[in-house]
């Protein structure tokens, strides 16, 4: 991008005013009906979400599609306990309707309390993704030649690519928080994202590759001088191309070389979600009692980071209204971070981090994930890969999954290849690896200098809630991983 | 719910019209309408209640065989025209496509017959017994063994809505539907070692509902059955699906069987139709009238009759599920099986499908391996639509001479699912419509297990 990144925050009355034809007496009032029984906080969360969406397959843009989302969730905290109810009609009278759903929880009468919105709230003075909505959103036709452009070169790639099916979404979202501790903040979030699968077909077999791409970016990210979108095609077709080749895979335990970048979901399903605050405040977490413990050997450093520009997973505040900030889970081996929102920060007496998320304001937050990575080691990835005699290296994946109790997490390989020898050799048919969290980073033996972020497509789902999140790695080696290919 | 369920007509209408006056050679328009409430309680004490209303329109313009889709929550008038204005505008701009149209005149449903999928008369439940009902069912999970000695709480859920639907085909219906939900997990720990697993059920009839007592005492049983779970060697082995693993299967199958995969060259069930893709064992029914039924509906989201369709008989691959669009690009009729968000293009999708229950009682199934894997539960998303490749994690109890013994996790078990299907030896007698896809016991005769 050639515009620089300035600052230029969203002013939360404006935006109230323009969006929501509301002002900051409406929602002082709102927060005072919620106060009115013995509450320990309360907030608001406005959002108007509005998604530009088009897609091509077989040649075609065949679809458009614009949907526009708006609303208001009105929370409750007292104690353990939430109240949560929200609408989509932010009318005054629906706020106080939802105010006094949402203060059901808490029984006891008490006076309310009335609540200041107009003292200055702190803010991040940095916006990590200012793009105008003009270089955000081109017009249809610009980005329906994108898409053109894309089926042409994945198809370029090898004759035996059969369909490409490729999509766009554009999305701007713009949210406003306002909570009984008298903070008001706003902030506009757009999020690019390009989705490519390849099918090719030889023969009678037939297999895809699927890549992608994005971010808190300008359209221009895309389909600018860097041109990553025909990269983005080039490589789903080249993914495809080599699965028609692939072998059945492994089974059972074995080394394994992650590849940088995606693999990183690793860190994610092993550790991430075993540090959100809400499990181990529980107890449910298999890493509740391990705060200080050695979890990890000591090359792994691992952090949670909400504050990289552009980057998918970031963000300037959280959905609570709380900065993003760089935390650190794990430092050279020991556990020492949890991911926190401000319920469970509160019960547990310690701070907010900036990771109370939220899918939308028909929801209330959860302790989440914003960007999860590895930092670089020492070792030339050459040199990992060397290291192995009889192993796979899997440098593609799907996505994953943890039960987060008994610390199982799984994730699946879509593109693999047998070391032997040291060498990278046949490429084998996607398979599942299945480990312990505490467990597996333990046995990581090698980490690489090569350490890259994912290209930006990643969406984690908890309790039914979907966010956008980033995910990076070094390429590693683990000297044991149990690995659910079919060849016992 | 009765074929009388008040159309939003005045809105819809006004929406076709709309469409028209912007140019739009055909259009339709669907409205859903939500209210939605739960309560969830943990370690005896209330933690999220939980009260929700949505009203949102979905909105689907033609210019001649090109087609676009947008839908929106700001339904005042003014709002409406433009909002239907920019469709249209954005539907002229899109690549025609030979293929896209709404259905034909013939094809739309004569009427909308009453299939018992509302439960009014529990609609009027109040929050304080949503509370009591989440608070019986978590009370009855950890008073089953002192080993239950934590959880991730209990909720009771209800929602009830309307769908209205019309279109420039001449259709124009409506329904509605109520339903409720009870679920609990509880979490045992011993010997430092901690599982958590969960039960539940939902029906749209508050009566049918399990009680809180018995959904609290199965999640309890599943959740002390995973301690002491260890690793089992690498092998190839009989592998038994318990009816909700079971269910999982028949979920792949129908993505394969989708309009969408077949028409896009992406399902491993492509040009199949008339083959045996499953053992005799194996008869697979998608019924979108099934009374009572958690994805039962009147009419499919173009208007077109819901039905019952044998997908499987016999291990025969007798139909697929179609849409308008999907069948048209195969040259076969739709099924009356689309399915749209509000917001989005209709795509065929199964409705509520099942595997029809065999002879042998789940006890029976199980005495009848020698050495194997009784799955309880299936992790990750290792299924290859495209080629049936299957690879994901699983728990269970191992199997020895017929008798359930250790529990076992940190495992995979992989194959092909179309050599799955083909392997199903035995299929239970425990058939039990607990969501909208339901299978019973399933005997698979073998696949690679990983593990130490």
């Amino acid at each position: 991008m050639s515009n620089s990144l300035e600052p230029k925050p969203v002013s939360a009355p404006q935006l109230l005013a323009d969006r929501f034809g509301l002002d900051v007496d409406a929602l002082e009032a709102t927060l005072g009906t919620a106060l009115a029984r013995r509450a320990d906080f309360a907030d608001l969360f406005f959002e108007h979400r509005a998604v530009h969406s088009l897609s091509l397959e077989e040649q075609l843009v065949k679809k458009a599609g614009q949907h526009v989302v708006q609303g208001v969730g009105v929370r409750v905290l007292a104690g353990e306990k939430t109240g949560y109810a929200f609408s989509d009609d932010v009318s005054s009278d629906s706020l106080r309707l939802a105010a006094e759903n949402a203060r059901a929880i808490a029984s006891e009468a008490s006076s309310s309390r009335a609540v200041d919105l107009r003292r200055a709230t702190p803010r991040p003075s940095r916006d990590l993704y200012a793009v105008d909505s003009a270089a955000l959103l081109p017009p249809l036709a610009e980005r329906a030649a994108l898409l053109s452009r894309i089926d042409r070169e994945a198809r370029a790639v090898d004759s035996r690519i059969c369909n490409v099916m490729a999509s766009i979404g554009v999305e701007e979202r713009l949210v406003l928080i306002a909570n009984s501790e008298g903070e008001l903040v706003a902030d506009r979030q757009p999020l690019v994202r390009l989705s490519i699968t390849c099918l090719a077909e030889d023969g009678g077999r037939r297999e895809q590759g699927t890549t992608g791409g994005g971010g808190r970016v300008a359209f221009s990210f895309l389909a600018g001088d860097e041109e990553r979108a025909i990269r983005f095609a080039r490589e789903a077709a080249r993914q495809a191309i080599v699965n028609l080749d692939a072998e059945e895979a492994p089974a059972g335990e074995m080394t394994v070389v992650l590849g940088p970048g995606w693999p990183g979901v690793l860190l994610h399903e092993a550790v991430g979600h075993g540090l959100e605050g809400d499990f181990n405040r529980k107890g449910t977490s298999a890493f509740a009692k391990l705060m200080g413990e050695r979890v990890a050997s000591e090359l792994c450093t691992v952090v949670d980071d909400g504050t990289i520009a552009s980057r998918r997973g970031s963000l300037n505040v959280d959905d609570e209204g709380t900065p993003t900030q760089r935390n650190v889970l794990i430092e050279k081996g020991r556990l020492c971070g949890y991911l926190q929102d401000r319920l469970n920060a509160r019960l547990m007496g310690v701070p907010a981090t900036g990771n109370g998320r939220r899918e939308s304001f028909m929801h209330y937050p959860l302790p989440r994930m914003t960007n999860t990575f590895m930092l670089a080691g020492e070792d030339a990835p050459e040199d990992i890969l060397r290291s192995v005699d009889r192993g796979l290296y899997a440098v593609s994946f799907g996505g994953g999954q943890v039960d987060i109790t008994n610390g199982r997490f799984v994730f699946s390989a879509s593109e693999a290849y047998l070391i032997e020898g040291g060498k990278v050799g046949r490429p084998v048919k996607g398979a599942t690896l299945i480990g312990n969290g505490p467990e597996v980073l333990k046995r990581i033996s090698r980490v690489g200098s090569d350490l890259a972020l994912d290209e930006g497509i990643g969406t984690c789902g908890k309790d039914g809630q979907s966010v956008p999140v980033g995910v990076g790695l070094p390429t590693l080696r683990i000297d044991g991983i149990t690995v659910g290919g079919t060849q016992a | 719910m009765s074929a009388a369920a008040t159309l939003d007509t005045p809105l819809l209408d006004e929406v076709l019209a709309a469409a028209k006056r912007a140019g739009a050679t055909d259009a339709d328009a669907v409205l859903a309408e939500w209210t939605s409430a739960s309560a969830a309680v943990r370690l005896g004490e209330v933690e999220t209640v939980k009260l929700s209303r949505e009203r949102r329109l979905g909105v689907r313009c033609f210019a001649g065989r090109a087609s676009a889709v947008a839908s929106t929550a700001d339904l005042d008038e003014g709002s409406v025209d433009r909002f239907v204005r920019d469709v249209a505008d954005m539907a002229a701009l899109v690549a025609p496509d030979p293929d896209a149209a709404l259905p034909s005149p013939g094809e739309l449903s004569p009427d909308a017959p009453d299939l018992g999928l509302a439960d009014r008369a529990s609609d009027s439940i109040t929050p304080e017994e949503r509370i009591e009902r989440a608070r019986r069912c978590e009370a009855a999970a950890l008073s089953v063994d002192p080993r239950l000695t934590n959880s991730e709480g209990a909720e009771f859920g209800q929602s009830s809505g309307r769908i209205s639907y019309a279109s420039s085909a001449g259709f124009r219906g409506a329904y509605e539907t109520t339903s409720y939900s009870l679920s609990a997990s509880p979490v045992a720990s011993e010997n430092g070692g901690m599982q958590r697993d969960s039960w539940w059920d939902s029906s749209r009839a508050l009566a049918r509902l399990e009680t809180p007592e018995t959904v609290g005492r199965i999640a309890a049983e599943r959740t002390l059955r995973r301690l002491g779970a260890r690793k089992v060697p690498t092998q190839e082995v009989t592998i038994v699906f318990d009816p909700i693993t079971a269910a999982s299967l028949l979920r792949h199958l129908a993505g394969a069987v989708s309009g969408g995969a077949l028409y896009r060259r992406s399902s491993f069930l492509l040009d199949r139709l008339g083959e045996e893709i499953a053992s005799r064992a194996v008869t697979i029914i998608d019924d979108g009238r099934l009374a009572g039924g958690l994805a039962s509906r009147p009419f499919d989201a173009e208007g077109v009759a819901t039905r019952r369709t044998p997908v499987v008989v016999e291990g025969r691959l007798e139909s697929y599920l179609l849409d308008t669009y999907a069948a048209r690009r195969l040259g076969l009729a739709t099924t009356g099986n689309a399915a749209r968000s509000v917001g989005d293009v209709p795509a065929a999708a199964p409705t509520n499908l099942y595997l029809v229950a065999g002879p042998d009682s789940p006890e029976d199934i199980v005495a009848s391996v020698d050495r194997g894997l009784y799955v309880t539960s299936l992790s990750g998303f290792g299924v290859n639509g495209v080629t049936g490749d299957y690879s994901r994690g699983a728990a269970g109890i191992w199997i020895e001479k017929g008798e359930l013994t250790h529990a076992v996790e940190e495992v995979t078990i992989a194959g092909n699912l179309l050599r799955m299907f083909r392997d199903i030896e035995q299929v239970g007698s425990d058939l039990v419509f607990r969501a909208s896809t339901s299978a019973p016991t399933v005997r698979i005769r073998r696949m690679t297990l990983a593990g130490s």
